[in-house]
């Protein structure tokens, strides 16, 4: 006699050996040690982080080694490792202005203080497969000039110098957290940062994109794009001092784009924001793009339109861990809404057929 | 008799600029009311204020209710505002896409507002669409077609019926005719007016086109610039303007 | 395994939800906000249900979990096992022993009892979603009582199909209030969460929401009054196994040349009634 679908507890335990098994591969090669995936796959790593939304690249390449290399995998095993921690409090703002610089650049200025610095970017380079790499080879180290004493200021505080740019408000008291509270929209600047910096990289690439594109057009310089390492302190009320217990990469971006002015204010140049974990500029543009296409409203730019200008499209939808969840979890059983669909189609069929016959 | 409506100082801006300033009147039950004025000349801005579209800055609005007698819409609540909508006020916008829902059959949208107060009788609700369908001269049988499939016209006479099936006192029209060739206007503005008179309907009509007030409305407002620089019945205002922006506005009709 | 907090989560965490439950219990079909966690399994496969669970577990408790009414589909095992593991708590599969049953897309056949919570994991907890994408919109709708719109969707059903088509996650009304979405249960299921005697909780991870039904709760489900509302199943179709007539019926493909039977999608009831059977034989 047939029994309903039985047997799911066996099968899933041999589906989870057999996908040890698969990660590991062929045993005749070394195992993969996750200390080469956090410095040979760095960026991959720094995505992971980003999205993961956790600062720990021992972690973040562990979870790619378990995660066979699917970098929303990685992302998932971190943000539910994270979620599990406690919550002492917050840093105090991170101050980029004293990063110690590995990669600065600027598109509106042709030299400004502080000099600009390539760094290691793929810019400029041919994308030439290089076969070489297929064998280890000796490379040799990149000479490394001293880094520039002292804070290096932002590009764009020289325009705000001038009164050219928007100035940005002061930090709020309370700054929430999206990881504690349920996104209420319409969302404060702040919520929305926070979730366009942990958002998936390609959803916010093909966002930012389609605003270049003329979907909310506002027209964006990279006024700089600084990469580097901060240092991370907190202000401990119970010892009465801060301290600095960190010092993590970052990458961020601010946009200059137009703006027009409005009956009440004159015309300005306006920021957008982004800030990513890691050496991740491809986020952290696109992010400050999307940043700045989601105060079309409070600038009082014309909307309706554009995808990237709808926070609550762009918020509802660039977390990937709830996107593939959501998407995936139509693999699991819907026998019953499906019998339920049967039926209701089924049904009408049937009385169409009675009347054709009748009618015969 | 009591006004259905009037207007009190009514006044909104929009940052420094304004929208409508000071802003007076009354409107008697059966009464058509026109407003004409260019763009920008503060009568739509006035007409979302009368229907709770946009809040004004001061200014009450105390509208006759059936329920609760004289009632200032700009501090009553949201529920309460929204339920006189439903039952004692219709819109009708210039762009019937905007008044209608373009994914919905013609009975569903003429059913919307029965079943918002309670009709819970799908061919109770079905019989009253057939009717007012019939009523503004669109072929019954097409009850179960999308607005898609209908010309402008049709589509426009579809958005009035759908506002008058609940019965309501006081039609608000923003540019009825606008966008309409000048034919199916004359056909339209002929079933608004017989609508008018049949059911006792009050209305106030914001409009660019004075042929529009001339045959349809009791009395007129003229505005610009936000204010109302000119008021009275309207053959009075039209056949003998005072205001120099009036003459204008008539002297430019009749050029035409 | 003591790495983690009694059910997984932390008490802070058990805490905020104990009070979104509260409150969702206080205001019958209202869904409130909560700050969900991410949970070791994705979001759409039940996280919103787990997290109600875990903030309602206590160690005395007896767990069942079904997935398409079954016990054994692989969701139910995967979320029972987690529990198992977490939490140490008895599980069973047999409906009146458990305390707590979290369920998705069905309600037990054996009627529910006082004292016993019933979890339900939500996709998509607004009923209105389908009709208004935006959040802002539905939240003003819900505020307002400005339901037409529903309606309206039922009406356009009845006038093409010649009855409403919705076959599962069927809307309703909650104490003449609250419209609600009673997760995608097939419609057959709807008349049980009428006055049931037991705690229903729907949780909805992804979303952000939970809500629930009181026992002995109001609950109708949106009709015409001359096209009422019907709770069908498969016409004319009995249990292959148990012989119920009762029960809701999967459909099961058992050869390609178009055979078929129907079985019990609860299979719990259907154990049962076959044990009961080959006691009476006997």
């Amino acid at each position: 006699m047939y029994v309903a679908v039985k047997g799911g507890a066996r099968a899933i335990e041999n589906a989870h050996r057999w996908l040890a098994d698969a990660r590991r591969g062929d045993r005749d090669l070394p195992d993969l040690d996750v200390a080469q995936i956090r410095e040979q796959l760095a960026l991959a790593v720094d995505r992971v982080m980003a999205e993961g939304s956790l600062y720990d690249p021992d972690l973040a390449a562990l979870a790619l080694k378990q995660a066979r290399g699917d970098a929303i995998e990685a992302v998932f095993l971190i943000r539910t490792f994270r979620t599990t921690l406690p919550r002492f409090g917050a840093s105090l703002p991170i101050r980029t202005d004293a990063m110690q610089i590995t990669r600065r650049i600027s598109a509106t200025y042709k030299d400004v203080p502080g000099g600009q610095v390539l760094g290691p970017t793929f810019d400029y380079t041919h994308r030439l497969l290089d076969f070489t790499l297929s064998d280890a080879k000796p490379v040799p180290a990149a000479a490394e000039a001293a880094a520039p004493a002292g804070p290096v200021p932002h590009i764009l505080s020289h325009l705000g110098a001038e009164g050219l740019i928007q100035p940005e408000p002061a930090e709020p008291a309370d700054v929430p957290d999206l990881t504690r509270a349920p996104l209420a929209v319409p969302a404060a600047r702040p919520l929305r940062l926070q979730a366009l910096t942990r958002g998936d990289e390609g959803f916010l690439l093909s966002l930012a994109y389609s605003t270049q594109r003329g979907y909310g057009r506002n027209h964006a310089f990279v006024g700089e794009l600084r990469i580097g390492y901060v240092r991370v302190a907190a202000y401990l009320p119970k010892l009465g001092f801060e301290i600095e217990f960190a010092d993590i990469l970052v990458t961020e971006c601010e946009s200059v784009n137009q703006f027009q002015g409005s009956r009440t204010q004159p015309a300005q140049f306006t920021r957008g924001y982004g800030l990513v974990f890691g050496q991740s500029e491809r986020q952290a543009i696109s992010m400050a793009l999307v940043d700045r296409a989601l105060r079309a409203r409070e600038l009082g730019e014309e909307t309706g339109t554009a995808s990237a200008q709808d926070e609550e499209f762009v918020l509802s939808h660039c977390d990937n861990i709830q996107s593939s969840g959501f998407l995936e979890h139509i693999k699991l059983p819907h026998y019953v809404d499906f019998q339920a669909e049967l039926e209701l189609i089924r049904k009408p069929r049937r009385d169409a057929y009675a009347g054709q016959e009748a009618a015969e | 008799m009591t006004p259905l409506l009037k207007v009190e100082a009514l006044s909104k801006h929009y940052g420094r600029h304004l929208g409508c300033g000071d802003v007076n009147f009354t409107l008697w039950p059966g009464e058509v009311m026109g407003i004409v004025g260019e763009s920008g000349s503060g009568k739509s801005t006035l007409l979302n204020c009368l229907a709770g579209h946009l809040a004004p800055d001061t200014g009450r609005v105390i509208f006759e209710t059936r329920a609760h007698g004289p009632r200032d819409t700009v501090t009553m609540t949201e529920p309460e505002r929204r339920w006189l909508a439903r039952t004692e006020w219709a819109f009708v916008h210039q762009n019937p896409r905007d008044g209608l829902r373009m994914g919905v059959s013609a009975g569903g949208n003429v059913g919307e507002r029965l079943m918002a107060v309670g009709a819970r009788h799908y061919g109770e609700i079905r019989a009253q669409a057939e009717d007012w369908l019939g009523r503004v001269e669109i072929d019954p049988t097409r009850i179960d077609e999308r607005p898609r499939a209908f010309s402008g016209g049709m589509r426009q006479r579809l958005q009035i019926a759908r506002n008058l099936v609940t019965g309501p006192r006081l039609a608000l029209m923003d540019e009825p005719t606008g966008g309409l060739d000048v034919s199916v206007q004359a056909r339209l503005l002929d079933l608004l007016r017989g609508l008018v008179r049949r059911l006792g309907l009050s209305a106030v009509i914001v409009t660019h086109d004075l042929a529009v007030v001339r045959l349809l409305a009791d009395r007129l407002m003229v505005m610009k610039d936000g204010r109302v620089v000119e008021e009275g019945l309207t053959d009075q205002v039209l056949d003998d303007p005072q205001h120099a922006y009036t003459q204008l506005l008539v002297s430019s009709v009749l050029q035409v | 395994m003591s790495d983690y907090n009694f059910a997984y989560l932390d008490e802070a965490t058990k805490r905020m939800l104990r009070r979104a439950i509260l409150k969702a219990v206080a205001i019958p079909g209202y869904q409130v906000p909560f700050s969900r966690r991410e949970m070791p399994m994705p979001y759409g496969w039940g996280t919103g249900g787990v997290q109600v669970t875990a903030a309602c577990l206590v160690p005395e408790d007896t767990l069942k979990v079904i997935d398409q009414g079954a016990d054994d589909t692989t969701n139910a095992v995967s979320i029972r096992k987690f529990f198992a593991r977490v939490a140490g708590i008895a599980t069973t599969e047999a409906t009146a022993e458990a305390t707590i049953i979290q369920t998705r897309h069905r309600i037990p056949e054996t009627p529910l009892t006082e004292g016993q919570i019933l979890v339900f994991q939500v996709p998509i907890p607004e009923p209105l979603r389908f009709l208004e994408p935006r959040e802002t919109e539905t939240r003003t709708m819900h505020a307002l009582e400005d339901y037409g719109l529903i309606q309206v969707r039922l009406y356009e059903d009845t006038a093409r199909h010649g009855e409403i088509a919705r076959a599962y996650a069927y809307p309703v009304r909650v104490e003449g209030r609250y419209i609600m979405d009673p997760s995608p249960i097939p419609k057959f299921d709807n008349p049980k969460l009428h006055n049931a005697p037991a705690l229903q909780l729907f949780g909805a991870g992804r979303e952000c929401r939970i809500y629930a039904l009181p026992p002995f709760t109001r609950v109708e489900s949106l009709d015409f009054e001359d096209y009422p509302f019907t709770a069908s199943k498969a016409a004319g179709q009995t249990c292959a196994i148990c012989g119920a007539e009762d029960s809701y019926l999967d459909e099961v493909i058992i050869d390609d040349a178009g055979g078929r039977m129907f079985v019990c999608s609860d299979t719990d009831y259907c154990a049962t009634r076959c044990a009961a059977q080959a006691e009476d034989a006997a």
